[in-house]
């Protein structure tokens, strides 16, 4: 009887083996780019807007900075021609670094969008001002809201616990912070209460997902069908008749000395309410508890390997509900910025379907809190620039530009702009 | 230190998974648990892991009695596990994964990690390993991953280590490596606990072996004791690991395979340029560690592969770029390598899994409608013909025995009109009978004319059932052996050494 | 884990002869535990405690309750009798709403609020089917509220823009409206197929885009706006495209009522009795299974998911066509295509527990309607009982928990989950 035992070959090197690979051509980015180079021809040079020497100006500064910025003007129909050229010119390159199996830079898809925005935004503004800084200052505002809610979902489902309910959360923050802030005069108390109200909606969430085995789903949509019949009866019950529970003061705007006269940036980031500061520190702490802290790596173990955190002693659902009631404190503490941030009284379903932006947001930037902060960003800025465009008198029917955050998610989740991967446990309860 | 269980009992419902099992492991000893799939193995040292709670008995370290609530408990007592699959996070590294669970932290709360990778550069030198601490898991192969395995429980100080399964992943080479790495632990006075199936393994390791059968301990052996000695120990009866059957009947080629490569989903060549034939009414079966391709390859055959080059002809006609539909319709049957995965749906019932190949039109569909009453008589003939013990074909997949679900599926595979057999690990996990009663099957359809390709990582398998043997490593057929060559040739060439240079290192 | 034996589960191998030993009491005992614990049980339980639920949060904002509870200690029954008042006038309102008014002087009248209930269940049921059938395959269809809304632009347009003869005008609008829910179903499941974009989101967002471009067309004359109007909102269908009333001018009830028995009727003989529903439930199932068995799991994403979205549309071509026939606004969806599945989990995603189920919802929301009227109740409170019923509903354990019911099928529990830390709140 032979036993292999005795063959001693040399011991094969441990080092990672690396296999060999072969680029498999996708015609994805050169068919997306391609698409809008022919979308940016029919627009900026077909339509022919601006052909008589408009001008489209760009005002950069605002009137009370003390550093004054001059005023840019482009013509309208020179600059619409020359994107689109070198927009087509782009995806044919994109298209032949394909055809030879090469990647695409990322640098060529940021360069594109780039210029893409400039080209449409001189299209849109010709013959009249755009204001930028009042463009990217709604932008922090108005994405204040669903970075709350992203960062919340981010964290629940870097648990592993898919966070549908962000809506239901910013809903119930929404409401609890106008009627506690209004109740005591006190709008802190209010943002506490929006973090307990966040909380509460998440421990109901984490409940049926980990103790019930629910599927996380369903839990999410429920929640969210549940949040909205409630604040609503109770807002026709209650609010309503009693003016005083519904009247809460709203957080004036901070100017931040020194920091809030930088040229752009200064009014943009530096003259909002407690809320977006509050919203800075937010992004940085789930950045960092995320990935430098043992808490983070703990969190992101459960998310993508319960067992495996298990058989070193880590708690799964422990963890995980702690990490999803912290994303519905977050997410509450968005909710606030709806009541004691802009409007300053509780509405009717007044998130009025933010939490599923923040949703896509949260797998647009694919599970990373920074990421997922740009994407709601972006959506911010989408739907600003419907208002800006909407008071400058838009060439682009106003719905159009509200659905483009929607339609920018789906192109990102069928692939055309990256492909996300989520928390490998994502959504699946633990059982041993 | 030394670990003693005493009188385990581990019940789940009305089954009795641990019955009083007694076991002793001395300090720095290699005591090797023998026993067959579902004997009860794992499940006793999930006891022993904190990982269950055992009804009855007690776990004794160096005397003194143990209460484990969880892992975290063992752990700390020094008990370390190097798990059949693996406990590493795939996105994380190295590092990252050998501190979870005992994170240092510096100030403010932050992770620690040059502690870490400290940590595992030291553990790595003492036992020779050359591992990159911020490597991570998912690009490193399943040898090393193994390695991050033993360094985790070292870096707690594991006094006693429990290897379960370790070599299932593993070339011959490797588990030699394996195996000195073990004696080193052992000699310097870390206890091992080594689960295994393979009867070589254990006599080439351990010090001493506990054989358990159907969850009670059915003796004790030395090394010493012979292949058969412990084989009839372990499943009660004396068996016969040979195949009865007789000289191939060749009928001519049937199957041609030509420069087959692959590509995966993350643009790997996973099969590299693979041609070969199966004649009708031959075995050909394909030998390898797990990984190799051989998943990828038979997947490939059945057009479940996306990116499929060179060409693959059945009896003249090409099957290469069809559908899987077209591709069973050709002839193909297929049992997958993962049955309740891929071969069957739990929660249909039997009869409908016995038709789920053939969803498409008759006999079972007539103008889009079930053909139910069909069906029914079908599903009952197959049954008794396949002896399929089941409370009858309404019973869901799901409820089956391991044994009783492959009987559904190779049902379901060779009732139709098949040009070519494809089965693919079809006796992982399954008791001696159920594997006595695949290998009967797989050599009556070969003795029928139908070529038959069998993929195996155990080469117990492959050498019972091959008429000839091809063996794959890193995506490439290294070399087409006939079924008689010796164990330590295939051996060899399961590491990546070509035929003859392996016949030539003997 | 591609092990065949995981050690979580080592009990696959019962052997088959074991429950014939059974004795007759044992036997009984088994029936009574899958009665109490089995999911019929299970179901009349959560409804029972979401109105409890209800009734708590009706009785607190009451006023009457309010007052008499200021002077509890002196009069405790006050507060007792303001409770009383205030819930069972609501649930007497709802039920008289829904189902049988008493205070009607002749049958005719009095039984009028049932077929407001399956008015109002007609679309529910529809939206249902659609959710349903995708739950069936694997997929979950949030997208409902775009699919309506497109089914509704689609045959609304028909139905006031295009001339034809009575019937088939009824018809080709019919047909327009099951087409742009299926287009817009189908969308999704190709997206599924091609691309692996998850449906969840997608149709989320095309909810979204669904609405924007349902508004840009309604303040588009030409399009669906009515001319000479500046309201975004269509002109009146035209009279041969409208589904005739079922008992007369006097009820509500409409022949839309009976495409939904139809359609309960082809999803049951879809999912039991045809190949394609065995293909649709195999995928649902395990779709590695069935991609390897030959199945098309791409083509099945596709076709379920056009055929959700065509069900769905039927809701929409329902509201448009049956229920408010004056021309409709970008709110015509009501919310629908969100209670369709609470109908469709409340149902199990089985065709005749989810007509079950729609008529149910139906009457909650006819009711609701009458108790807003009658008792000055906000008909929210049905939203929060429904959402209550599903969530219940999607966790037997918890239930159980509260009515201490055994757990079907087994003496003890298999094992012991950790997870005590984790209390529903």
């Amino acid at each position: 009887m032979s036993t292999i035992t005795q063959n001693s070959a040399p011991l094969p090197s441990s080092a990672p083996i690396v296999k060999p690979t072969a680029q498999v051509r996708s015609w994805k980015i050169p068919i997306t780019f391609g698409g809008f180079a022919v979308l940016s021809l029919l627009l900026f040079v077909g339509l022919g807007r601006g052909q008589r020497g408009e001008l489209s100006t760009f005002r950069l500064s605002e009137g009370r900075d003390l550093i004054q910025l001059p005023e840019v003007a482009l013509p309208t129909f020179v600059t619409g021609v020359f994107v689109a050229i070198v927009l087509v010119l782009l995806a044919a390159a994109s298209a032949w670094l394909v055809y030879r199996h090469r990647k695409i830079p990322i640098l060529l898809t940021i360069v594109f969008a780039l210029l893409f925005l400039v080209g449409f935004l001189a299209w849109a503004a010709s013959g009249s001002t755009i204001p930028v800084p009042g463009l990217l200052i709604g932008t922090v505002t108005l994405s204040a809201p669903l970075i709350f809610g992203a960062l919340g979902g981010v964290l629940s489902e870097r648990a592993g616990v898919v966070n549908v309910a962000i809506e239901a959360q910013l809903l119930a923050g929404a409401f609890s912070s106008a009627v506690v802030a209004s109740a005591t005069g006190n709008p802190y108390l209010g943002l506490l209460a929006a973090m307990v109200a966040g909380a509460l909606v998440s421990m109901v969430l984490a409940a049926f997902a980990l103790k019930y085995l629910v599927d996380q789903v369903i839990v999410g949509v429920v929640l969210n069908v549940l949040v909205i019949g409630l604040t609503s009866f109770l807002y026709s019950q209650v609010l309503a008749p009693s003016a005083n529970l519904n009247s809460p003061d709203v957080f004036p705007r901070l100017n931040i000395p020194l920091l809030s006269e930088i040229p752009i940036i200064g009014p943009v980031l530096f003259r909002q309410t407690i809320i977006v500061y509050v919203m800075y520190v937010a992004v940085a702490l789930v950045f960092f508890g995320l990935f430098r802290t043992k808490w983070g790596l703990r969190v992101r173990a459960v998310g993508e390997h319960p067992q495996a955190a298990d058989t070193v002693g880590i708690n799964v659902n422990r963890t995980r509900f702690v990490a999803v009631t912290l994303g519905g404190v977050i997410s509450g503490f968005g909710g606030a910025y709806f009541t004691l941030g802009a409007v300053g009284a509780f509405n009717k379903e007044m998130t009025n379907g933010m939490g599923f932006i923040a949703l896509a947001a949260v797998i647009f930037g694919q599970w990373h809190p920074i990421k997922a902060t740009l994407a709601a960003l972006l959506f911010g800025f989408a739907t600003n620039l419907q208002n800006v465009l909407g008071i400058i008198g838009s060439p682009v029917p106003s719905e159009f530009m509200l659905m483009l955050p929607y339609v920018v998610t789906i192109f990102a989740v069928a692939g055309f702009v990256g492909r996300s991967r989520a928390p490998a446990a994502d959504g699946k309860p633990y059982i041993k | 230190m030394k670990l003693e269980l005493r009188g385990i009992t581990k019940r789940f419902g009305a089954l009795v998974a641990n019955n009083n099992i007694s076991l002793t492991v001395e300090s720095g000893e290699i005591h090797a648990l023998l026993g067959e799939n579902g004997a009860g193995k794992s499940t006793l040292m999930n006891v022993l892991y904190g990982l269950y709670v055992a009804e009855e008995g007690e776990i004794l370290l160096d005397d003194r009695v143990q209460k484990f609530a969880g892992p975290g408990d063992a752990m700390n007592a020094g008990i370390g596990m190097v798990h059949q699959h693996f406990m590493l996070v795939p996105v994380f590294t190295v590092a990252e994964n050998v501190v979870l669970g005992h994170e240092q932290t510096t100030f403010g709360g932050r992770l620690d990690l040059s502690a870490a990778r400290a940590k595992v550069r030291e553990i790595s030198d003492r036992f020779g390993f050359d591992i990159d601490p911020d490597a991570l898991i998912e690009d490193l192969p399943v040898g090393v991953q193994q390695r991050v395995e033993i360094i985790k429980a070292l870096s707690q100080d594991a006094k006693v280590l429990v290897f379960d399964e370790p070599t299932a992943v593993l070339t011959p080479q490797e588990t030699d490596e394996l195996m000195t790495i073990m004696r080193q632990l052992a000699a310097s006075g870390t206890s091992i606990v080594f689960i295994t199936h393979k009867l070589r393994e254990v006599r080439a390791v351990a010090d001493r072996i506990t054989v358990i059968r159907l969850g009670t301990v059915v003796g004790e052996a030395s090394p010493t004791a012979t292949n058969a000695e412990l084989a009839s120990l372990m499943v009660g009866r004396a068996v016969e690991l040979t195949v009865h059957k007789n000289a191939p009947e060749l009928r001519g080629t049937a199957l041609s395979v030509k420069n087959l490569s692959v590509i995966d989903v993350r643009n790997q060549i996973v099969v590299n340029n693979v041609s070969f034939d199966v004649q009708a009414g031959e075995v050909l079966a394909i030998a390898g560690v797990q990984g190799n391709g051989q998943t990828e390859l038979t997947e490939a055959l059945l057009g479940l592969q996306q990116h499929v080059t060179g060409s693959i002809e059945l009896d003249g006609k090409p099957l290469r770029g069809y559908s899987v539909r077209h591709i069973l319709d050709s002839g193909v049957g297929f049992v997958p390598e993962d049955r309740t995965e891929d071969g069957l749906i739990a929660d249909f019932n039997i009869a409908e899994n016995l038709m789920l190949d053939r969803s498409s039109g008759a006999p079972f569909v007539k103008a889009g409608n079930l053909q139910l009453a069909f069906r029914a008589k079908f599903a009952a003939e197959k049954i008794t013909e396949f002896d399929i013990r089941s409370q009858g074909s309404e019973m869901e997949a799901g409820r089956l025995s391991g044994g009783n679900q492959q009987k559904v599926v190779l049902a379901r595979e060779l009732s139709r009109d098949l040009r070519l057999f494809v089965a693919a690990q079809p006796t992982r996990g399954l008791d001696v009978g159920s594997i006595e009663f695949v290998h009967t099957r797989i050599i009556e359809t070969r003795d029928s004319g139908i070529p038959v390709i069998v993929v195996s990582t155990e080469l117990d398998e492959v050498v019972a059932l091959a008429d000839r043997i091809a063996v794959m490593y890193r995506g490439e057929i290294v070399g087409i052996v006939p079924g008689n060559t010796p164990r330590a040739t295939l051996g060899l060439m399961m590491a990546g050494e070509h035929a003859p240079a392996a016949e030539a290192a003997l | 884990m591609s092990d065949a034996t995981p050690p979580a589960a080592p009990a696959p191998a019962r052997p088959a002869s074991g429950p014939a030993t059974k004795d007759g009491s044992e036997r009984w005992n088994q029936t009574l535990r899958d009665i109490t614990g089995g999911s019929a049980m299970i179901s009349l339980l959560a409804v029972l405690v979401a109105l409890v639920v209800g009734a708590i949060l009706i009785a607190f904002t009451n006023e009457g309750v309010q007052e008499t509870a200021g002077y509890f200690f002196s009069r405790p029954t006050d507060l007792l009798r303001a409770v009383w008042d205030a819930v069972s006038g609501a649930y007497s309102a709802l039920f008289q709403g829904a189902i049988y008014n008493f205070r009607a002087n002749n049958f005719l009248t009095a039984i009028r609020p049932l077929t407001e209930t399956l008015t109002f269940a007609t679309p529910l049921i529809a939206a249902g089917l659609g959710v349903g059938l995708a739950f069936r395959v694997g997929m979950f269809n949030i997208g409902g509220r775009g699919q309506m809304l497109i089914a509704a632009g689609a045959a609304g347009y028909v139905a006031f823009a295009v001339e034809l003869p009575a019937g088939i005008h009824l018809i080709v609008a019919v047909l327009a409206g099951l087409l742009g829910g299926a287009i817009w179903g189908g969308v999704v499941g190709l997206l599924k197929a091609r691309t692996g974009a998850h449906e969840v989101i997608v149709t989320i967002m095309l909810n979204f885009v669904a609405l924007y471009l349902i508004q840009f067309l309604l303040r588009t004359p030409g399009a669906l706006q009515a001319p000479g109007s500046n309201n975004p909102k269509t002109p009146p269908m035209l009279p041969t495209a409208v589904f005739p009333d079922l008992f007369g001018p006097r009820y509500n009830l409409h022949a839309g009522f009976l495409t939904v028995i139809a359609a309960t009727i082809f999803v049951w003989w879809l999912l039991s009795r045809s190949n394609l529903g065995f293909q649709f439930r195999a995928v649902g199932q395990n779709p590695n299974a069935a991609r390897v068995a030959g199945i098309n799991v791409k083509n099945v994403y596709l076709y379920a998911m056009a055929i959700s979205g065509a069900l769905v549309g039927l809701a929409g071509v329902n509201q448009v066509l049956g229920t408010l026939t004056t021309g409709f606004s970008s709110g015509i969806d009501a919310g629908i295509g969100f209670d369709a599945i609470t109908v469709a989990l409340l149902g199990r995603s089985k065709p005749w527990g989810i007509f079950a189920a729609g008529v149910l919802f139906g009457a909650f929301k006819a009711g609701g309607f009458a108790m807003q009227a009658a008792e000055g109740v906000p008909i929210d409170i049905v939203v929060v009982v429904q959402a209550l019923i599903v969530l219940f509903i999607a966790a037997p354990p918890l239930v159980r928990a509260m009515f201490h019911l055994p757990t079907p099928g087994t003496t003890k529990k298999p094992r012991i989950r950790k997870t005590n830390e984790v209390v529903a709140k």
